[in-house]
């Protein structure tokens, strides 16, 4: 009798704590929300990436379609060559444009795609070429003191 | 060396860090008998149980088990000694979270592959030979220090053993319980066929059934013998002992500065 | 001054050597694992003692922990007017940091002590060294299913712990205060990731499950003998854990953020 009460109640805890588990990753974690599990990599070349990291979202219309993969630098042509991991689900044309935005004003950045019209659909490890750099703060606010500075000058 | 001993100890040293026990100790346990090792506390009788079992390793000399040195066997050879061992500890050592059918199962259990009834059967024989086949369903803490020992007896015997070791068996019991374990462990050996090694320290139990007796004193066998030629020894020793005399040989002060010094009346 | 850095030395050699000793309690440990593995039973039933009777401390404790993180996430986030971020405070608190930790803290007080006393008396009654003289090794019969028991049991406790706590934010934040039940939810699956948070807190309370029982074990097969003995090394069971469980989720932690 003892042998199957321990049995009963040990059942019950192991399963307890496994759905716990299960729930932690359904309803708490992201394992559902977007399950990107078979990926293509395709890079895009940035002079400037701003302040994107590995594992940003890479978003078209919204959508998570994929995760920054990773990040180097590039001493040939001086430039972020960003792969990333698009979900197989989803195609883009060859021609797609990629825009490194940010999430609100001071929120994370991610990667936007835009579909171009082409009929030809990238490729794995094809390459996007017409990138868009990331806006930095700090350059946009110099630009703005300079053009007033200029108007200024021309009155 | 004698080839009749099951056990045989000879030139046994042992010592813990600081403090020497034995330093040359011989003594043979034959088959069929019961054996007793008599001494002062802290003489270190227990320990020879311990050399015996192999939980420890002597320093010098050599302790033969079936003719086996002990301390040269592997982890495995030890074991393999030690099923043929039973041994009751001072307190028992019944295990506190099983019933008491199951402390004595336990050894049945873990040694062989017999299926559940068997196993009941043997262990209502073990217990029935202690007297507590109706205490089968207690916990070991439900019964007596007299009881609990008793099952701790049925448990060393449950695999029938060559060689019973008891450790202080007659420790804080009360005289009819003190007899009880007395008939059995002369019983259990003459019925097994074993032999039994008693260490203890009380006389007048002892003398009455054991079949032979060695006195341990600062690390040596100080006297061996039958009880009768124990009775007639001339050894200061053992007069002191067998009379439970305060002062003799064993001073009744241990060693120290002179008592008019501690106290400070010196001029 | 001799005298103090002789003591210094003399601490810090007897601590190196039992952390030896615990180091060849842990592989003799290990060696007699596919032995236990054969009697499971063994080790069933300590997980009861371990597991299903540590269940209730930390349901509680869980549930109001997680209720005190969503009251005072709520009170510091809506000052920034972003009050629906309350469930990804919870989660990533709780999945990444509080689950493990408390689930470990509470794991050594109540089953840590209680392996520690257990495995004392039984040694300072002499049951340790009996079961040694029939033969069978008290490491593969007290020891090693413990070990096991422990380090099943800690990842579910602390994944009970984690699930529970979210539930005790979510029953403040969204029935109480009246944030969004969507916002709090989708919020928290947007920044919660399964590998990066969970995985990672899954491998924390391994870890410290690990460690935890190793301590209690070893206090317990190493206690001297007598009363005295015994509580003492059920009261360094529980500092000891500690220590090392907050020091090992630094290092961990570290690594994690790093990698």
């Amino acid at each position: 009798m003892d042998r199957i009460k321990f049995d009963a109640w040990v059942g019950i805890f192991v399963a307890l704590g496994l759905i716990a588990l299960m729930g932690l990753a359904m309803k708490v974690g992201n394992l559902t929300s977007n399950d990107i599990k078979t990926t293509y990599q395709i890079t895009a070349n940035f002079e400037n990436i701003g302040g994107l990291k590995p594992r940003a979202p890479v978003k078209s219309a919204g959508v998570v379609v994929g995760r920054v993969d990773s990040i180097v630098f590039d001493t040939t042509i001086y430039e972020a060559i960003v792969t990333l991991s698009i979900d197989e689900r989803y195609v883009f044309p060859k021609d797609t444009f990629a825009n490194i935005y940010t999430a609100g004003l001071l929120g994370e950045q991610y990667i936007g795609l835009e579909a171009g019209g082409d009929s030809i659909n990238l490729q794995a490890n094809d390459k996007i070429t017409q990138t868009q750099d990331a806006v930095v703060l700090e350059k946009l606010i110099s630009q703005f003191l300079y053009n007033k500075a200029s108007e200024e000058e021309e009155k | 060396m004698n080839e009749d001993a099951i056990v045989s100890i000879s030139n046994l040293a042992f010592g813990y860090a600081d403090r020497i026990i034995h330093k040359r100790i011989n003594m043979d346990f034959h088959r069929g008998k019961v054996v007793a090792i008599m001494g002062g506390s802290g003489c270190g009788k227990t320990t020879i149980l311990r050399l015996i079992g192999g939980q420890i390793k002597p320093h010098g000399g050599e302790v033969r088990v079936d003719g086996k040195i002990v301390h040269q066997q592997s982890q495995k050879g030890i074991y393999d000694l030690r099923r043929k061992m039973g041994m009751l500890f001072q307190h028992g050592a019944l295990f506190s979270d099983l019933s008491v059918y199951e402390n004595v199962a336990f050894p049945i259990r873990e040694h062989t592959n017999l299926n559940e009834s068997v196993i009941k059967d043997l262990v209502l024989m073990k217990l029935n030979a202690v007297g507590l086949r109706g205490a089968y369903k207690l916990m070991p803490t439900e019964l007596s220090g007299g009881m609990a020992r008793r099952v701790a007896l049925a448990r060393a015997i449950a695999l029938d053993p060559d060689i019973i070791m008891y450790d202080e068996p007659f420790a804080g019991l009360d005289p009819i319980s003190m007899g009880v374990i007395c008939d059995l462990i002369r019983s259990l050996n003459d019925a097994l066929g074993a032999t039994s090694i008693i260490v203890t320290h009380d006389v007048a139990e002892t003398f009455a059934f054991a079949d032979y007796i060695y006195f341990l004193a600062d690390g040596v066998v100080a006297a061996q013998g039958s009880p009768d030629e124990l009775k007639k020894s001339k050894l200061p020793f053992v007069k002191q002992f067998i009379h439970s005399q305060k002062d003799g040989p064993v001073p009744f002060h241990m060693e120290a500065n002179k008592y008019a010094d501690d106290l400070g009346l010196r001029q | 001054m001799i005298l103090f850095f002789e003591k210094i030395g003399f601490s810090l050699r007897q601590k190196i050597t039992r952390l030896g000793a615990a180091a060849r309690l842990f592989f003799s440990i290990l060696t007699y694992t596919p032995e236990n593995f054969k009697r499971f039973r063994l080790t069933i039933k300590e997980i009861y003692a371990t597991g299903v009777l540590s269940l209730v401390i930390i349901v509680v404790s869980a549930f109001f922990v997680g209720m005190v993180l969503g009251l005072q996430g709520y009170y510091t986030l809506q000052k920034y007017g972003s009050s629906e971020a309350i469930g990804v405070l919870v989660a990533l608190a709780l999945v990444r940091e509080l689950g493990p930790v408390v689930t470990a803290l509470l794991f050594a007080g109540r089953a840590g002590t209680a392996i520690t006393a257990e495995i004392g008396l039984m040694k300072a009654t002499e049951q340790l060294s009996a079961m040694e003289m029939m033969a069978v090794s008290p490491i593969a019969r007290i020891v090693a299913p413990r070990f096991w028991a422990g380090i099943i049991t800690m990842p579910l406790l602390a994944s009970i712990f984690s699930m529970v706590g979210v539930l005790g934010g979510y029953v403040v934040a969204v029935p109480l205060i009246g944030v969004d039940e969507g916002a709090f939810w989708s919020q928290m699956q947007a920044n919660v990731d399964f590998q990066f948070d969970i995985v990672n807190g899954f491998i924390k309370s391994l870890v410290f499950g690990i460690a935890c029982t190793i301590i209690a074990l070893f206090e317990g097969y190493d206690a001297p003998p007598t009363a005295e003995g015994v509580s003492r090394a059920t009261t360094r069971t529980v500092v000891t854990s500690s220590l090392a469980v907050l020091g090992l989720d630094f290092i961990l932690t570290s690594f994690m953020l790093t990698v």
